[in-house]
């Protein structure tokens, strides 16, 4: 990450439109004809004098999983608790399920939330935390009993109804706080960090466990989270929030692989970019002298712009490949010393300096025993990918 | 992994090298260093609360005699004879009993600090809300404007109180000022006076115990309760009010048991007919100078006020073992 952090930010010089990735096309054909089931409508948040949420438009489909991802302070969480009703819009509205929620209080809307504290009520064990809701609903007794049975063998607590909240693990309250969440039958679940307070392994399982709970209900979740590794897996789609706004929304995919912004490239993943001028602009592809690399970069898909025009480039280290000789190759080729190598069993990582200072991040996966051994320090090495490896960014 | 000068031992607890010494540790250190830590405060409630005890329980089974002191001794040593002779008058006991006159002084004490607990816990309660909810500095000031007024004496305040209620007091003044009576309300010399004192006086013992159990509730509580369909008000009785009992007993307890022996807000506030034990224990010590009729009252209500308190305590812990 330290490459990217040298370079300023640039201004284009001429007025671009971003490239017909699978942006909103692809999602266009998903959700065709499908009307929104949660649509916030140009939603701004004020605190006193700070904008929390700048309005936001966005529109999340029936038995989606979508994820917000961000930074602390982005606006993720606020914007989650005016979808629960914790916070009014200053400006905007919120629909759920074509339903204007503009002054409708929490306990009427037809959405519950699994908090990232969990909020289990202490005083209560497990079996009444869960029917708490259902009581609040006057769902005849017999039947609460019954839910509240099916509800504890989905999430595998079965035995565990009698049981005080701090009488659980960690993971055992993340699923007794889902259940409660899910018994009132939510039309919207919204989850803020719901892995947030899990180890990794147990988070690796229970990740697995929530989509499957979500795709065998149909619920429509949306997850708050800051975690980019837990939003890639999670979610249907994820829409990225900076200072207040929503920056790209897509499939996790097309999030990682064409990221339309600088910041959402270095967000989610790590990334080497390069600034450069463009020299050649056809059709299908774009020739650009960066004098960082030290050789002409060669992108085949990406971005409509024009001659001269300052971009940057964007290029995930895993797509780099690594070799002693030189390959057949005079474009998107660039020679360097290796600096640093931290091996990490399934891949290594290497960083590689360039004549120009620059310093660039390769990883490759241990594909052999052998392989790591390889490449040692202060060896000279070229690097190298193909024409369609690398994004160009405009922004 | 075999070791030769320390042969494995059985792979048990119990059995591991180090358990001579750990099961010594408590005894040589530990177990001495946390006797000499509780034995001031021991030595302490020896000398300064059960000595005294027994002396008013020995003065309890005595006689009244008119005498410096004014109570028979219980030990009568007859030198002529030898003998050692041990009197003890269950006399005032009985008598408490069969006078209704005490009794109905035990039962009025308590129903007036039961119900002056009462109001003292239903004002308390959203001021402790209050400054449990407010931040930084706001709450350093609100808990120390809870704390302000004992700084003033309070018998003066109470006689503040008696300024305040009297027929041609502030209150009365104002209320007649602006036309809402137009006779003084006689409020000095009645229980309500007496009820309002009791609060007035007790307030911060249950503000402060209750702002400690408020202060430790986790608000998402409350959002979850109303997520989950709550109102408010519903959530204020189904979440607020079991997690803060904790608080609610411990203030209650604090000023129940002071409000049941109190002497001076009856006494000052009150009218005659206010019966409260505290008065009736004054009355037989300085008015009747009945000495141990007096103890036998003092020692009764101590049973009477300790017994239910300690019923409390155990079902309290009682409560927390099981959770």
């Amino acid at each position: 990450m330290t490459s990217t952090q040298l370079i300023e930010p640039c201004v284009a010089a001429t007025v671009v439109t971003p490239s017909p990735t699978a942006d909103s096309e692809a999602l266009a054909d998903k959700y065709a004809g499908q009307t929104p089931f949660v649509s916030i409508q140009n939603v701004s948040k004020t605190f006193g004098d700070f904008t929390a949420v700048d309005n936001v438009s966005l529109d999340i489909y029936q038995s989606e999983l979508f994820c917000l991802l961000g930074g602390s302070g982005c606006g993720k969480s606020t914007l989650l608790r005016m979808l629960a009703g914790f916070e009014e819009p200053s400006q905007g509205k919120i629909l759920i399920d074509g339903v204007d929620m503009t002054g409708i209080p929490p306990w009427d809307r037809p959405v519950n939330m699994m908090f990232q504290s969990y909020a289990l009520f202490p005083h209560m064990n497990v079996a009444d935390n869960i029917a708490f809701g259902l009581k609040r609903e006057g769902v005849p007794r017999d039947e609460v009993k019954e839910r509240v049975a099916k509800m504890l063998e989905l999430v595998q607590l079965g035995h565990l109804g009698k049981r005080k909240p701090d009488q659980l693990s960690g993971g055992q309250r993340q699923r007794v706080a889902l259940a409660r969440a899910l018994i009132k039958r939510p039309k919207l679940l919204l989850l803020d960090e719901p892995l947030g307070a899990l180890d990794r392994k147990l988070r690796e399982e229970t990740q697995f466990e929530l989509i499957n709970i979500q795709e065998s209900l149909g619920v429509t979740f949306v997850v708050v989270t800051h975690d980019q590794e837990e939003a890639m897996t999670l979610a249907s789609r994820i829409g990225v929030m900076d200072q207040g706004i929503i920056v790209q929304t897509d499939e996790p995919h097309d999030m990682y692989e064409f990221p339309s912004s600088r910041f959402v490239a270095e967000f989610i993943g790590s990334v080497n970019i390069f600034e450069g001028i463009v020299t050649e602009d056809e059709r299908d592809s774009v020739r650009i002298n960066s004098r960082e690399a030290g050789c002409t970069l060669a992108v085949n898909h990406g971005i409509s712009c024009a001659p001269h025009q300052h971009v940057h480039v964007a290029l995930r280290p895993e797509k780099i490949r690594i070799s002693h000789s030189h390959p057949d190759q005079q474009e998107n080729c660039i020679s360097g010393v290796i600096e640093e190598i931290a091996y990490m069993g399934s891949l290594s990582s290497f960083r590689v300096k360039l004549a120009s200072g620059k310093e660039i991040r390769v990883t490759r996966p241990n594909t052999d025993r052998r392989m790591a051994e390889r490449f040692t320090w202060e060896d000279k090495v070229f690097l190298f990918w193909d024409e369609d490896s690398s994004v160009v960014l405009t922004s | 992994m075999t070791d030769l000068t320390h042969p494995r031992l059985p792979d048990t607890d119990k059995d591991s090298p180090g358990w001579l010494q750990r099961k010594l540790q408590p005894l040589t250190k530990t177990r001495w260093g946390r006797f000499a830590v509780v034995a001031l405060p021991l030595l302490w409630l020896a000398i300064f609360f059960f000595v005294p005890f027994m002396v008013v329980f020995k003065i309890s089974l005595a006689e009244t005699a008119i005498a410096i002191p004014p109570y028979t001794s219980l030990l009568d040593w007859d030198a002529e004879e030898g003998l050692l002779a041990l009197s003890l008058n269950l006399g005032n006991y009985l008598f408490l009993l069969e006078d209704s006159f005490y009794i109905d002084a035990w039962l009025s004490s308590i129903k007036i600090a039961g119900i002056s607990t009462f109001f003292t816990l239903l004002v308390a309660f959203p001021i402790a809300w209050l400054i449990a909810r407010s931040h930084g500095s706001r709450r350093g000031l609100l808990l120390a404007l809870v704390i302000l007024p004992f700084w003033t004496s309070f018998l003066l305040r109470v006689y503040a109180w008696m300024g305040f209620l009297k027929k041609n007091g502030i209150v009365n003044e104002f209320l007649l000022s602006i036309g809402v009576i137009d006779q003084p309300l006689i409020m000095l010399q009645t229980d309500f006076a007496v009820y309002l004192g009791i609060v007035y006086t007790y307030l911060p013992f249950m503000v402060l115990p209750l702002y400690t159990a408020l202060e430790k509730l986790d608000m998402t509580l409350f959002e979850a309760a109303e997520d989950l369909g709550c109102r408010p008000i519903q959530s204020f009785f189904l979440i607020t009010l079991p997690l803060a009992i904790p608080g609610i007993v411990a203030g209650c307890v604090l000023v129940f048991i002071p409000a049941v022996g109190e002497f001076v807000i009856p006494s000052l506030l009150g009218g005659s007919d206010t019966l409260m034990i505290g008065r009736v224990l004054w009355d037989e010590f300085f008015l009747n100078r009945d000495w141990p009729m007096a103890s036998a009252v003092a020692i009764v209500m101590l049973i009477v006020i300790v017994l239910p308190v300690m019923f409390i305590r155990n079902g309290k812990n009682n409560g927390e073992g099981a959770s």
